[in-house]
């Protein structure tokens, strides 16, 4: 597979299909790009009511008092609510009191920006003045920022009833540590026994935050016959719906959640903050309640992925054989347990096959708001410590830094550490796809330098539902319930469009609320186009099915000897008997509308076998400044296949470009007090489009062993590697290691001085 | 926000009433990217009177005079002054920071005189105003006075201005022959950022030697900083490596800086050499060409 | 209870008149109260350019405009860009081009893109870049936006 002839997006497709792999126009297009496509905040309806959420202003602090009579006293609000409005059973599990205290704070707070209280009034000002009258009397409690500052001795306790869970068993530890795994395959000892090289190195991840544009928002209405309905922006309706169940203690049957478009996601608007409030705004007050939430709040106040500390260890025979891994991952979970330290654990070394490895894994509470998944959550942690590992050991061997990889590459078979083995993967192809392209050969100017990297996520399957109504003029009405954030009404009304040979256009898509519409998983984990896809692709075989039926039946023949081929219904034995499905759907009615449906468990992690997806990038460092400029990106990326390649290409294109933020710019920079001192768009440094060259994009095709159309998950293995990939460039161009993010100009040139001995 | 009261004034003398009558209570505006910021933040207590200063026709003023120079009304907004052809050909430094303000949009609004009365020590236009010898106009109830750029800036966020008094208008000596001026600063990104730190500089040429030169430097002290000390110390000498390594070394030891999210003491005092060298070679550049 | 202000404005082409605030934004205007939903918050600070709207022929974070400086203006908002029920040559690139994911950016893009063609018909690669500056995307990585801003360049 060579990639001689270049462009600048390319797809190495092996398959072609009529519908799939074509670049239709998304059918929601018109309404965003006139503005008509209504997002979380901007729904309205009659006596809406505006919300505004009081803070904590400490990062950690024991809640001795709260008076809100002033502020229910100010003219012009209608409620005030605390956790007190939230119940509290006296059997509650200490994950439901989290998920609660999570919302509204009951005895403690644990981050800046931990939510208290909050106001409902008609005037979004009169709200935020009504905040500014709770009083609260806080006991300021030291507090602890890092995973190791939380893992010492001595350090601040944030949950009294935190035991650690120690090797699966759960301990009588009082610690900050949640949770201590491991995953173990052969024997690392007798591995780096074995090597003949070996590199050792300790790695630092500052905080990062998704950086989604729009700021979270819903509206509630607790109606008076006790049913709740939402209105948000959320990446699963049924997630949204499930959380609030369990956080307001009430059946799900009684919640409706209706989701609207949703101005970004990745990861970060699975969890609910403001529902909850807004649901106990509207129960108090009787009215629909509005709670959006300012920039400042999203940085404060939702879950960024987890800052972390990663230790490497590699040991490698001279021909470049890996005999050894082990890892070291020790994450911040924020105020309540749940990094993602796990999944990193799994994708830390998932693109080598090794026969000697140890990974301890950390889950670690500290005083920052509670992390949330950012886009293969806990990957590019680990890749960007592993893979410069891997890249220092080339270094040390002399080798390619493909090459090294190719030769330890994991292929079908390979089995993880952590336990289950590969089907069908693209591993090897992607890396291959790397070496042949022409941006790996280009020759480099002064200050520049160039670095690889590969990164794997597992992706995820789990249950979609679909619906297809089949309408007279030869369109369908697709139902579904998969929240739109990067193209995917297309990407599954193609699928659906392909099995019945129709033009995607006469697909028209709904994404419909919890009511509507079977259970259905979030958008996220890269299973949108993959599994709602399928089931889409299954829905529209239903339909075929019962078209079929209805064709015997008017040709008054026997259902088995009809097939549809190319979109034409047709005899098997005559060839008279023909029509397409546009002219079968115009002669249905008399016997009523075909449905067809299906709803599926499309598999667990790693449902079709994940995706590998690899950087080439060009830096170029000012040697006086330590400004560094990407001059270059190329990002190849397995999808099995791309069933809209330029909603595939968007997706390795912003996966990327969010790399670039967290290698060089983006952190939470935190004050000795707790607090984060960047907390607005102009000082917390996400990309703009004079930082970023053109993405230059390779689609590879190793089609995963159970889509029908051997679909592979695309939305996240994208970020994991250009981290690394960024540290291994400017490696390349200043001779410096640089081991901890953000690669900032400051820590480049400290780096330059130190090595100096200035 | 709190509840705040708006009034638009048409001329210098009701707007000076408006502040003076309404003292701490008040704050002029003129494109808003820093005042409403500010007033969001609750970082302006005690003002309840915003006095928006953009329809007073003399803030407004553009007029460029070859013997008297450029009078720059105080709430032109950037994209007015990068599209004056008249100020571009003779003084790119103030197009320099005209342009980096922010990014396109916030040019539509942000002006150099609200940038200056601001007093960020980070202000992009304040640095080579300076080295221009831009001095200030103001207006209040005892009258008119005149503040050269370097006096401007008292301390974070303050300025020279007294109860009821208001920036007019900035002017700028008719550049000489020989002479050249620029803006330059370090971001992290390209584009948006508030500068790590700023260099303004201009210089005047003489037979290849630098005649005279100005230098200030931005968010490395409490104001924007004029080290008078490079432009005596680099006077009559060649316009040459030599003599901007004295320039750059003198702009390290003057730079006062702190460390803060944007940047560490060390790094920053580093930048104000760096920045200080190459500043001044464009500015020489540019003094050739002229 | 104070007064709110009165204003006279021209929005996309047409008189509109509104009681606000002084403290209420244009953006707040423009979305609570004449229900242009359109132009979006991202940030309330001048730094994302999801409020982008042109005032008086130049492109403005309306976040950073007070409903009452309004007053005598004429604006345009993404509600405008479109002619009746024709795209205006940007939106449809836009479209064509794959130039959107989640689309929260896309109005402000459009306005700004649209205004950067009247200024600069043809603008490079670059010019595109640092007009487009203030208007953060972090879904698209922004390659698909340029190259739609260069294809609208070419037919327009």
């Amino acid at each position: 597979m060579t990639t001689t002839n270049y462009e600048r997006n390319m797809v190495l497709s092996s398959v072609d299909y009529k519908v799939v792999g074509t670049r239709p126009i998304r059918p929601d297009g018109a309404d965003k790009v006139t503005g008509r496509a209504l997002y979380g905040a901007d729904f309205d309806t009659s006596g809406l009511l505006h919300g505004h959420v009081l803070r904590s202003p400490h990062a950690h602090a024991r809640i001795k008092s709260i008076d809100t009579s002033k502020a229910e006293a100010l003219q012009g609000v209608l409620a005030v609510v605390t956790s007190k409005d939230l119940p509290h059973e006296a059997d509650e599990s200490d994950a439901t009191k989290y998920s609660r205290d999570n919302m509204l704070a009951s005895d403690k707070v644990l981050y800046k920006g931990h939510a208290i209280a909050a106001v409902a009034a008609s005037n979004p000002h009169v709200a935020e003045e009504a905040v500014g009258l709770i009083e609260i009397e806080y006991e300021i409690l030291p507090s602890v920022m890092t995973a190791p500052n939380g893992m010492k001795a001595d350090a601040p306790i944030l949950l009294e009833n935190l035991r650690t869970e120690e090797l699966g068993e759960k301990t009588d530890k009082v610690s900050n540590v949640a949770q201590h795994f491991q995953h173990v395959k052969g024997d690392i000892d007798v591995g780096f026994a074995d090597a003949d090289v070996v590199v050792e190195r300790e790695y630092n991840t500052a905080t990062v935050h998704q950086g989604y544009i729009e700021p979270h928002a819903a509206t509630a209405l607790w109606n008076n016959d006790g049913r709740l309905h939402i209105w948000c922006s959320t990446q699963g309706s049924f997630a949204a719906r499930d959380a609030l169940a369990g956080i307001l203690a009430i059946p799900v049957s009684q919640i409706r959640v209706t989701p609207l478009e949703i101005g970004g996601g990745f990861g970060g608007k699975i969890p609910v903050y403001v529902e909850p409030i807004a649901a106990l705004l509207s129960k108090k007050s009787g009215h629909a309640v509005k709670v959006v939430m300012s920039r400042a709040d999203v940085f404060e106040s939702t879950g960024p992925t987890s800052g972390s500390n990663i230790r490497i260890k590699v040991g490698a025979k001279n021909d470049g054989k890996i005999t050894a891994l082990q890892g070291y991952l020790a994450f911040e979970a924020g105020g309540y347990p749940g990094s993602p330290v796990g999944a990193g654990a799994i994708c830390i070394f998932a693109a080598y096959d090794v026969d000697n490895v140890l990974i301890d894994g950390y889950d670690v509470v500290v005083n920052k708001p509670k992390s949330a998944p950012y886009r293969a959550p806990g990957a590019p942690n680990a890749a960007f410590a592993c893979e410069q590992a891997i890249d220092e050991l080339a270094g040390k061997l002399g080798m390619d830094p493909i090459d090294l990889r190719l030769k330890n590459a994991a292929v079908e078979g390979t089995r993880r550490p952590d336990g289950p083995a590969f089907p069908r993967i693209g591993c090897i192809e992607v890396l291959e796809a790397m070496k042949s392209h022409p941006h790996y050969s280009a020759p480099l100017g002064p200050n520049q330098g160039r670095g690889v990297a590969i990164g794997y996520w597992f992706n995820i399957g789990f249950q979609s539902s679909v619906n297809i109504n089949v309408n007279s003029d030869g369109t369908i009405s697709l139902i579904e319930g998969s929240t739109d954030i990067g193209g995917t009404r297309a990407s599954i009304s193609m699928q659906a469009a392909e099995v019945l040979g129709i033009p995607m256009e006469d697909v028209r898509p709904s994404i419909v609320d919890t009511d509507s519409i079977g259970f259905t998983g979030v958008t996220g984990g890269s299973r949108t186009t993959y599994a709602t896809g399928w089931v889409a692709y299954e829905a529209a075989q239903d339909v075929a099915r019962q078209m079929v039926e209805r064709a015997a039946a008017i040709w008054d023949v026997e259902a088995d000897g009809i097939e549809l081929k190319d979109g034409v219904f047709q005899s098997k034995t005559d060839p008279e008997l023909k029509m397409t499905f546009k002219e079968l759907a115009g002669q249905i009615e008399g016997g009523g509308t075909v449905v067809g449906r299906a709803s599926m468990n499309t598999g667990g992690l790693g449902a079709g076998g994940g995706s590998f997806a690899g950087n080439i990038v060009d830096v170029e460092v000012d040697p006086d400044t330590g400004k560094t400029l990407v001059t270059r990106m190329t990002a190849i990326q397995d999808a099995g296949k791309a069933i809209h390649p330029s909603y595939v290409e968007g997706q390795m294109q912003g996966g990327s470009v969010q790399g670039i933020g967290w290698a060089l710019n983006e952190e939470y920079y935190m004050r000795e007090d707790g607090s984060m001192a960047n907390t607005s768009l102009l000082d917390y440094r996400m990309p703009t489009s004079l930082d970023i060259p053109m993405i230059d994009t390779v689609i590879v095709e190793v089609a995963s062993s159970d889509h029908p159309y051997g679909v592979r998950g695309v939305g996240e293995a994208n970020i994991v590697p250009p981290t690394p990939a960024i540290a291994n460039a400017v490696h390349n161009a200043t001779g410096n290691r640089m081991a901890n993010l953000p690669i900032n100009s400051i820590a480049i040139m400290e780096a330059k001085w130190k090595k100096q001995g200035s | 926000m709190h509840w705040i009261d708006y009034a638009s004034p048409h001329s210098v003398r009701e707007a000076v009433d408006l502040l003076n009558e309404a003292g701490a209570g008040a704050r002029p505006m003129a494109g808003g990217t820093d005042v409403l910021v500010q007033l969001r933040a609750n970082a302006l207590p005690g003002v309840e009177l915003v006095v928006d200063i953009k329809n007073v026709p003399e803030l407004n003023e553009i007029t460029m005079d070859p013997e008297l120079g450029l009078t720059l009304g105080a709430a032109v907004p950037c994209y007015k002054i990068y599209g004056n052809q008249a100020i571009k050909r003779a003084y790119p430094g103030l197009i320099d920071a005209a342009s980096l303000i922010g990014g396109t949009q916030i040019q539509g609004r942000a002006s150099l005189g609200g940038n200056l009365c601001n007093a960020a020590p980070s202000g992009d236009s304040i640095p080579v105003m300076i080295a221009l010898s831009g001095v200030a106009r103001i207006a209040g109830p005892n009258g008119e006075r005149e503040v050269p750029l370097e006096d401007f800036c008292t301390g974070v966020r303050q300025t020279v201005l007294q109860q009821g008094e208001i920036l007019v208008a900035l002017h700028f000596p008719a550049p000489q022959a020989n002479a050249g001026a620029n803006y330059m600063r370090f971001i992290p990104r390209n584009e948006m950022d508030i500068a790590v730190a700023g260099v303004g500089s201009s210089v005047v040429l003489e037979n290849g030697n630098i005649k005279s030169a100005r230098v200030s430097l931005a968010s490395v002290a409490p104001t924007p900083l004029y080290v008078k000390e490079i432009g005596d110390a680099i006077a009559g000498k060649p316009a040459n490596e030599e003599t901007l390594q004295i320039a750059g070394q003198i702009a390290k030891d003057a730079a006062k800086p702190i460390t803060d999210m944007r940047g560490t003491i060390e790094y920053r005092r580093h930048l104000c050499d760096v920045l200080t060298r190459r500043s001044l070679q464009i500015a020489i550049d540019r003094a050739k060409e002229s | 209870m104070p007064a709110k202000t009165y204003v006279q404005t021209i929005i996309n082409g047409e008189h509109v008149d509104f009681l606000c605030e002084p403290r209420q934004s244009l953006l707040e205007c423009l979305r609570d109260v004449i229900g242009l939903t359109g132009t979006k918050e991202g940030c309330n600070d001048g730094n994302c350019g999801a409020c982008t709207v042109s005032m008086d022929g130049r492109i403005v974070t309306s976040c950073l405009v007070l409903g009452v400086e309004a007053e005598g203006k004429e604006i345009t908002t993404i509600e405008g860009i479109a002619n009746g029920s024709e795209l205006h040559q940007v939106q449809q690139s836009f479209l064509e081009n794959a130039a959107l994911q989640c689309g929260i950016c896309t109005p402000g893009f459009i306005v700004s893109s649209v205004a950067l063609l009247e200024q600069i018909p043809h603008p490079s690669e670059h010019q595109i870049r640092f007009w487009l500056a203030n208007n953060l995307c972090r879904c698209t990585g922004y390659d698909k936006i340029v190259r739609a801003v260069q294809d609208a360049a070419t037919k327009m």
